[in-house]
């Protein structure tokens, strides 16, 4: 099965849930950067949870299907077109062969899975077909989709079928003004105390240039730092620290001017100090803030993370409960 | 030497060996990268030793954060025991120092440079003290470089110079980052050296270009074949400044996909060196040109 794209969107790579285990060289995990979204997507047209989908962020492909298909849209609120016709989103939809699916214009959320029955079928990179454009590692030669590639997608898994949808108390909320938690850590203790209520008093917005490597915030204020010696290898601006490795939604606020979130295509060393880590249960969210999202960051302690962490498993749960 | 620990959200441990960078920092934190490896901790998905930290990413629906913090001190406490040796490689790494390609780039971007009316070896041999730009290539060529970190990009290693701190090179990065890097340029900012192993934007001062791919997604070239990324943490480097015929011809069997890197097992002693920095870099010399 053959998947001929005419327009790429504006940023639409191949995605699966990651890579991991070689961040100690520098490969990030990459993946869908709203897992549950990319989950509930392979569901809905009977893939397995990390078969291989289209991330599309903001504006959406045109693509044409050599032969029928199963598909599902999930994640932001884009609307699919089948030849003009509007598809509802967190269902699946039948595909006829020589058909266009293409989109209406993004309404909320920021980016969007597209699966199809069988999964994209490009080759394994280190055991995972998620695209890493910076190091042009895995998904479709390591780079985004332009017009003219011609995508495989293998042979359907289980029976599937049109009309399967997704009830909207399992769509995951796109709130106006988005609470990130966030765990206090790492060096945390270089901001005065002042500077530490500030950043979670203030109201931050994402800036429009976020990808899948992170995100900048705008519109707080800039952080005061306790006056220290620079330490030999830090190099000179106080918000410089010896060259470290950054965790998954660390934030690191450099210059002391704007925190920037890191996410699934993380750089993994660098030298900004950070603040905290993003609760591994809202990093879907940050995948979905559209540019200039309102944004505050609320602090959390490890019992509440992990408390998010569970109710982030259990609608997981109540969503394969509802396909099954 | 005391470490800091610290919960990276809920997925992560964080551990700090000292603010400042240090060989006995960076020698701390492979030990314990070495003994979580070994100790095969369940939920454990990431070790990834940076410098004078190291980050431990895990599942902690396999694994209480609590108790996967308490199993890493646990192996900290037995690592500091351990004698510091490292059983590792040295490489030799052709430089064309001064080049045309990095000298280009730079003169691009001069206007986010310290020092717009000289080069980014000028300006570093200057700060550093040195009288002319090739006695500070003899320095930078001189002594051999930990590989104390691989990453930021796909395969880029940090390096940390193999001698004493006051001969540490130590140069501020670009005032503000430059869109463009060539790839393969060898690189300096605050002490650590680099080598950037894709084009892109980057901040460090610009030294020259390496020959020799250090990143391979294909794994075509015949040393990355078993693995797309040369470095990892612990690795020896030495540089050879090289003139642009050596390096042209090495380009040249690098794309006839025969070249192989000079590469030696080596042992190496902290403590050794501590006593001798020179005798002990050189012996590791003796050893890359069999002698």
């Amino acid at each position: 099965m053959t998947v001929n794209v005419l327009q790429p969107g504006l940023s639409t790579t191949v995605q699966d849930l990651g890579r991991p285990g070689f961040y100690h060289v520098g490969i990030p995990l990459s993946g869908g950067m709203d897992r549950y979204a990319l989950i509930a997507a392979n569901l809905l047209v009977g893939n397995d949870d990390g078969d291989a989908v289209l991330e599309t962020t903001f504006l959406g492909p045109e693509l044409q299907f050599l032969e029928d298909a199963l598909v599902a849209v999930t994640g932001a609120d884009l609307p699919p077109l089948v030849d003009g016709v509007e598809q509802p989103v967190w269902e699946a939809f039948s595909i006829k062969a020589g058909q266009v699916l293409s989109f209406d214009y993004l309404r909320s959320g920021a980016r969007s899975y597209i699966a199809i029955a069988g999964g994209i079928d490009v080759p394994l990179a280190l055991g995972s077909r998620s695209t890493y454009a910076l190091g042009g590692l895995g998904g479709y030669q390591g780079r985004a989709l332009k017009a003219g590639d011609m995508l495989s997608v293998g042979p359907a898994k289980r029976p599937a079928g049109p009309g399967r949808g997704i009830g909207p108390e399992l769509h995951p909320p796109l709130p106006t003004v988005t609470e990130l938690r966030m765990l206090p850590g790492l060096y945390w203790h270089r901001m005065t105390d002042e500077a530490a209520a500030n950043f979670f008093e203030d109201v931050w917005k994402l800036a429009p240039e976020a990808d899948r490597i992170g995100g900048r915030f705008r519109g707080g204020r800039s952080p005061k730092l306790v006056d220290r010696p620079q330490p030999f290898g830090a190099g000179s601006n106080p918000s410089n620290i010896t060259d470290a490795c950054y965790p998954y939604g660390s934030i690191q606020i450099p210059g002391c001017l704007e925190p920037i979130v890191l996410h699934r295509d993380a750089v993994s060393v660098g030298g900004y100090f950070m603040v905290g880590t993003v609760i591994s249960a809202d990093m879907d969210l940050i995948g979905q803030l559209p540019p200039n999202a309102k944004t505050r960051f609320v602090k959390v302690d490890m019992e509440q993370a992990l408390e998010a962490r569970r109710a982030y498993r259990r609608r997981l749960d109540r969503l394969r409960a509802s396909l099954s | 030497m005391k470490p800091r620990y610290s919960f990276g959200g809920d997925e992560h441990v964080f551990v700090e060996f000292g603010e400042e960078m240090s060989l006995e920092g960076f020698f701390a934190s492979m030990s314990l990268t070495n003994a979580i490896r070994d100790s095969r901790i369940r939920g454990v998905t990431e070790i990834c030793p940076a410098n004078a930290t190291l980050l431990v990413k895990y599942d902690p629906d396999v694994i209480s954060p609590a108790d996967m913090m308490g199993e890493i001190r646990q192996l900290e406490t037995a690592a500091e025991k351990t004698e510091p040796v490292l059983r590792t490689r040295i490489i030799e790494m052709p430089v064309y120092y001064n080049d045309p390609w990095t000298h280009e780039t730079l003169m691009r971007f001069r206007d986010r440079h310290q020092a717009p009316d000289a080069t980014d070896l000028e300006y570093s041999a200057k700060i550093s003290g040195y009288d002319d730009v090739s006695s500070f290539i003899g320095a930078h060529a001189g002594s051999p470089w930990f590989v104390s970190a691989v990453g930021f990009v796909a395969g880029l290693p940090f390096m940390y110079q193999m001698v004493e701190r006051p001969l540490q090179i130590d140069v501020p990065k670009y005032l503000r980052p430059r869109l463009d890097t060539p790839r393969l340029t060898v690189g300096h900012g605050g002490c650590f050296g680099c080598v950037y192993s894709v084009r892109g934007a980057g901040g460090y001062q610009m030294f020259g270009v390496t020959p020799m791919p250090i990143y391979d997604p294909r794994q075509e070239l015949n040393y990355l074949r078993d693995f797309m990324i040369f470095f990892k943490p612990g690795d020896i480097v030495k540089f050879k400044p090289v003139g642009r015929e050596e390096y042209d011809d090495t380009v040249r069997r690098v794309d006839a996909n025969n070249f192989e890197p000079l590469i030696r097992q080596v042992t190496f002693n902290l403590e050794d060196f501590h006593k001798a920095p020179t005798a002990c870099n050189q012996a590791l010399e003796g050893i890359l040109h069999d002698r």
